[in-house]
């Protein structure tokens, strides 16, 4: 581990000054997956800007019927509020199933939709990686890609020694929910504060895949905010993995289907960012939400999928496996005469 | 013909002795050693998988506040032996595989040796590296013999005539993946050097038998025994990949040498353990099977090819269990190699029974399939009346009993496949089997102190049981209230004793207490003085050459598959073993539910997913590496039958350390089969092999 330098500042405003001010700081929240990373090499930070007691641990209700998440709140207790319970299920099935119960309770709003991606190579500081050091080459490509994206990359086989190359997913499952449910994320920067839409946060890989969001150096998220819903709205996660419990996501599906046959979709588990599927929904938007016509939005949205190939047969079965997820997510959300 | 024990302390569920310290957290293990100023050492590893280290640059390291030492191929002492190329550490500049040791940083802190260790420069001449098993490399060859000292080959009959001749005939090739064994203990070193003069070496060490380690140490260092003491009194788990020492722990030892009078302590990081710890080789094994239309086999064979490291030769003894589980005239076994730039593979629970259960388990149960035949009337069918193998009578076999117990148990008449909601249900059986195995060296020393008989030996507790089961056996030896027995083992001070291993501890530590017990009681009879003393040899006590030795058993599964996702969940392992004597049913219940579970691990979950192009298996820590969790565990059941063998042992016991691992990943196979049609001929069960064929 390098030596670094720890600071724990007086508020938020100087947390973000201190950071700003030091081109290698970084925030630290739960520290579940920084610390991780400051063990194998992967983050060499010379700062360290605790902001854990800073930011608020407090869940609150907004005046519009909304709620927001202090960024220092744990996922185990937004998980467990009744009110995210009842009125964003989505959001605490895909909290409960993350990581395990040690982790829920140390992991913070603000820190968990920034984890960094699991991809082996990322984290292993002996290999070639685009996103932990600009210009080393993708060791992904043609590699174990089990693990790895099927949308918004170049192609199917991408050139690993391209400097803008990246086929990593985002790990987060709290995300796909916040994304799914269009939540606001509350951000405050050297220059002052502002709003991202959850589904913009994240990006694809473009011309540099160090970058996962589109924060700035200095950037803090002090709380993101839950939209209120239509009464009557249901939703749900469905998370398929390798194992039954901890472990990430093979893919993941969070749906949301208002009470006027709304559907609102992302996919985990695909793609460099939480994957909204605008597609799917545009193909829906106005129709019946009926099985067939869920296996034909849904196939719009694959259309572009690209499987990686590689160890143990590469992730081609991701394509298929997406589809059937959303599909049986979305059938437990229809009314019972419609599924 | 042996007597056995009156059993009368043998059998009793009794707590683990070493259990109340291990829940207090306080049971020391080799890293937490208490010992003074202690310094920390990190390894310097190859980012290579073959080439040479040209230089190092250690210059800035050296200088560094709290660096103590960096070793390297280039300014490392010479060793005594490097006749074993695994432990031949620093002592050249070529490599092997990549994550081989090439040097090791000592410092004042756990946290700087790391940093420093991971900072230093290292230039190589690289060389293309050839890292990929497959069945039809051109270079495969056959070993001298495989593990445990087995034949590579055996052939009796003619596989290919009855292979024609035959009514039905089943010809497929399995695989099992790349396993790490990976026990929760990293493997751990503290070592002590005296300094100056005698060169008495202390190592606490985390090791499946403290003499065995001490032997390896004396060979590559020329040490006399007496020079060298190894400690180890816990081990949280080893699974093979401690039972003999593997190439850190003769770092440590040389980075202790550099700093004489200072204890250095390393622990091997979980990634580390992916290089250096050991693991089994995947297996390809093509199984073919003839039979008549009633099932009974004319032909069984099984071509077995795997891999091995340049650097050492390990060969995996697959092909064996099927030369003696069935009956057939006609029989093949068959072992080849493919020595390739890798880490070097070794024991992981059960080499040989448990990948080489899998193929022809599964092969039974498709063969079954075919003959519309239940499997277990199967198996009954082709029950050998005495070891195929060596025409021998078989000591006990009471493979039938476990089925058809099994078959009671778990309900298995009836239709084997049905659906449930959104979830796909079937059930499988498969047959274990593992050899009941005694060592040849192992002493123990019995005396009288205070009112309580203490015995000695070197013996291993890899959180077995032996801490508690040992006692069982020389209460009983001696007569006496286990109460007023003592058992201290896992130290060098104590008498010679061998690996915890093979499933053979307590039927070699067990039977020199006996021995020694005995000698006690016609020496001193009844009624001893403080200080009266006796030792016994396992090579002593009466050893039966006259019948195969074997324990068996049958797993039953129930496992169920989601129409929608594919996703495998097994609600219902169960277990009937026919282990001889069960000394203590607590631990030997945890042994064998432990090892079914780690048999539905290797079903469902364990892959070394192997990159050749890098050389190094690409998911190398616990969050990539699946291992099954209490999630993916529903009930787990083990049962055993009254079995007395005469033959084996005083104790009657046969071993049961490995056999629950044993055909657990083929019952999986075929439960999963009967729930979806799907036949996964490749370990792991993922999900992927399952979609295509989901409704
Ligand atoms: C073994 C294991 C299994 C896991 N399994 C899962 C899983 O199945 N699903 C899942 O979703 N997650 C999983 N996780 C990841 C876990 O959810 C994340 O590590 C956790 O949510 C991160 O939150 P944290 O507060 O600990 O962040 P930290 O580790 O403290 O920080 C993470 C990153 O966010 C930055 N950061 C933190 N707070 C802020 C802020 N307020 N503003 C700006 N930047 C900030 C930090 O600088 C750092 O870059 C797993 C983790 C582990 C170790
Ligand atoms: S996929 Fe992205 S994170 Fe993984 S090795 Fe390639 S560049 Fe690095």
């Amino acid at each position: 581990m390098k030596p670094f330098a720890y600071a724990r500042p007086g508020d938020v405003a100087e947390a973000v000054r201190d950071v700003a001010a030091e081109p290698r700081a970084v925030f630290l929240a739960g520290g579940t997956n920084l610390v991780d990373h400051l063990r194998l090499g992967v983050a060499r930070p010379d700062l360290v800007v605790d902001v854990r007691t800073l930011t608020s641990r407090e869940v609150t209700d907004l005046p519009d019927g909304g709620l927001r998440l202090g960024a220092a709140s744990t996922n185990s207790q937004v998980a467990a509020d009744p009110r995210v319970r009842e009125r964003w299920p989505v959001l605490a099935q895909a909290l409960l199933a993350g990581a395990t119960g040690q982790l829920r309770n140390m992991a913070t709003t603000g820190g968990n939709p920034l984890q960094r991606t699991r991809c082996v190579y990322f984290q292993d500081v002996t290999t070639p990686c685009n996103k932990r050091e600009p210009g080393s080459g993708c060791s992904a490509v043609g590699g174990y890609t089990r693990y790895h994206a099927v949308l918004g990359t170049p192609g199917a086989l991408p050139d690993a020694n391209a400097p803008e190359t990246c086929i990593a997913t985002h790990p987060s499952d709290m995300a796909v929910a916040l994304a799914a449910l269009d939540a606001q994320v509350q951000v405050l920067g050297p220059a002052g504060e502002r709003t991202v839409p959850f589904p913009e946060l994240h990006r694809l890989p473009g011309d540099d895949p160090s970058r996962d969001t589109v924060l700035e150096h200095g950037e803090l998220i002090t709380a993101i905010d839950l939209p209120a819903l239509p009464v009557g709205t249901r939703s749900a996660y469905r998370k398929v993995r390798d194992r039954a419990s901890y472990a990430f996501a093979l893919v993941s599906v969070a749906a949301v289907v208002t009470p006027d046959g709304e559907l609102r979709l992302a996919l985990g588990g695909v793609a460099h960012k939480p994957w909204r599927a605008t597609r799917a929904e545009e193909v829906l938007r106005g129709q019946q939400l009926t099985e067939d016509a869920v296996r034909a939005a849904i196939a719009a949205e694959l259309a572009a999928a690209q499987p990686q190939p590689g160890i143990d047969s590469g992730n081609g079965f991701k394509i298929p496996l997406v589809a059937r997820t959303v599909l049986a997510t979305v059938r437990g959300l229809l009314p019972e005469e419609q599924s | 013909m042996t007597d056995l024990l009156e059993p009368r302390a043998i059998g009793q569920d009794l707590v683990r002795r070493d259990g109340e310290l291990k829940v207090r957290g306080t049971a020391t293990y080799a890293y937490e050693t208490p010992v003074e100023h202690p310094a920390y050492a990190h390894p310097v590893q190859a980012t290579i998988a073959r080439g040479r280290v040209t230089a190092m640059d250690t210059a800035a390291a050296e200088a560094l506040d709290g660096v103590l030492a960096v070793l390297t191929p280039f300014n490392a002492e010479r060793l005594a032996s490097t006749e074993d190329a695994e432990y031949a550490v620093l002592q050249g500049q070529d490599v092997g595989f990549r994550g081989q040791l090439i040097g090791v940083v000592v410092a004042e802190t756990s946290e700087l040796a790391r940093e420093v260790a991971d900072g230093i420069t290292v230039r190589y001449e690289e060389q293309p590296h050839d890292a990929e098993l497959s069945a039809d490399r051109p270079d495969l060859y056959a070993p001298e013999q495989v593990n445990a000292g087995h034949e590579t080959d055996t052939a009796e009959g003619d596989v290919a005539a009855a292979m024609a001749a035959a009514e039905m005939t089943l010809e497929r090739t399995y695989s099992t993946a790349m396993y790490h064994n990976n026990p929760l203990e990293p493997h751990a070193t503290t070592a002590l050097w005296e300094p100056a003069g005698d060169g008495f070496l202390t190592l606490w060490d985390s090791t499946q038998g403290v003499h065995p380690d001490r032997a390896a140490v004396c060979q590559v260092f020329g040490l006399e025994q007496e020079q060298v003491r190894v400690v180890c009194p816990y081990v949280g788990g080893g699974f093979g990949s401690k039972g003999l020492p593997h190439a850190n722990v003769m770092l440590t030892a040389l980075a202790a040498r550099a700093l004489p009078g200072r204890p250095v302590k390393l622990a091997l990081t979980r990634q580390q353990m992916f290089f250096l710890a050991g693991y089994r080789t995947p297996t390809i094994q093509r199984m073919q099977l003839a039979a008549d239309s009633r099932g009974r086999l004319s032909a069984i064979a099984i071509d077995v090819v795997e891999q091995t490291s340049k650097v050492k030769e390990f060969a995996e003894q697959t092909g064996v269990p099927t030369r003696m589980m069935y009956a057939s005239p006609n029989r093949r076994s068959t072992h080849r190699l493919a020595a390739l730039d890798v880490p070097i593979p070794s024991w992981m629970r059960a080499p040989g029974e448990c990948p080489g259960m899998f193929g022809p388990e599964v092969a039974m149960d498709e063969l079954a399939e075919e003959l519309g035949i239940d499997p277990i009337e199967l198996r009954v069918r082709n029950e050998p009346e005495v070891d195929p193998e060596t025409g021998k009578p078989w000591s006990s076999r009471n493979l039938v009993r476990c089925l058809r117990e099994g078959a009671e148990r778990f309900g298995w008449s009836g239709p084997r496949a049905h659906r449930d909601g959104d979830w796909l249900v079937g059930t499988g059986v498969a047959s274990s089997v593992y050899p009941t195995m005694r060592q040849a060296t192992s002493t123990a020393n019995l005396r009288y102190e205070d009112g309580r008989y203490v015995a000695e030996i070197g013996a291993a507790d890899l959180g077995t049981g032996a801490w508690t089961i040992l006692p069982q056996i020389t209460a009983d030896a001696l007569g006496v209230d286990v109460a007023d027995v003592d058992v201290r083992i896992g130290d060098t001070r104590y008498p010679v004793a061998s690996v915890a291993g093979g499933s053979s501890g307590t039927n070699t530590w067990g039977s020199a207490l006996v021995v020694a017990a005995r000698e006690f009681r016609t020496k001193f009879g009844a009624d001893p003085r403080d200080g009266d003393e006796a030792s016994g040899d396992v090579d002593q006590a009466g050893q039966d050459d006259t019948h195969a030795p074997y324990a068996f058993g049958a797993q039953f599964v129930e496992a169920r598959v989601n129409a929608d996702t594919g996703e495998v969940r097994v609600p219902r392992l169960l277990g009937v073993f026919g282990v001889g004597r069960v000394i203590n049913p607590r631990t030997a219940r945890s042994q064998l539910i432990g090892g079914m579970t780690m048999g539905l691990s290797m079903a469902l979950h364990e892959n070394s997913a192997w990159d050749p192009r890098v050389g190094q298996v690409a998911n190398h820590d616990l969050a990539e590496y699946h291992i099954t969790v209490n999630a993916d565990v529903g009930e787990v059941e083990a049962h055993w039958i009254d079995e007395h063998d005469p033959y084996v042992n005083a104790m009657g016991s046969k071993g049961i350390g490995e056999i629950g691992i044993v055909g657990t990943a083929a019952a999986v196979v075929n439960a999963v089969h009967a729930a979806t049609g799907v036949r996964v001929r490749h370990l792991p069960v993922t999900l992927d092999k399952l979609l295509t064929a989901l409704p």
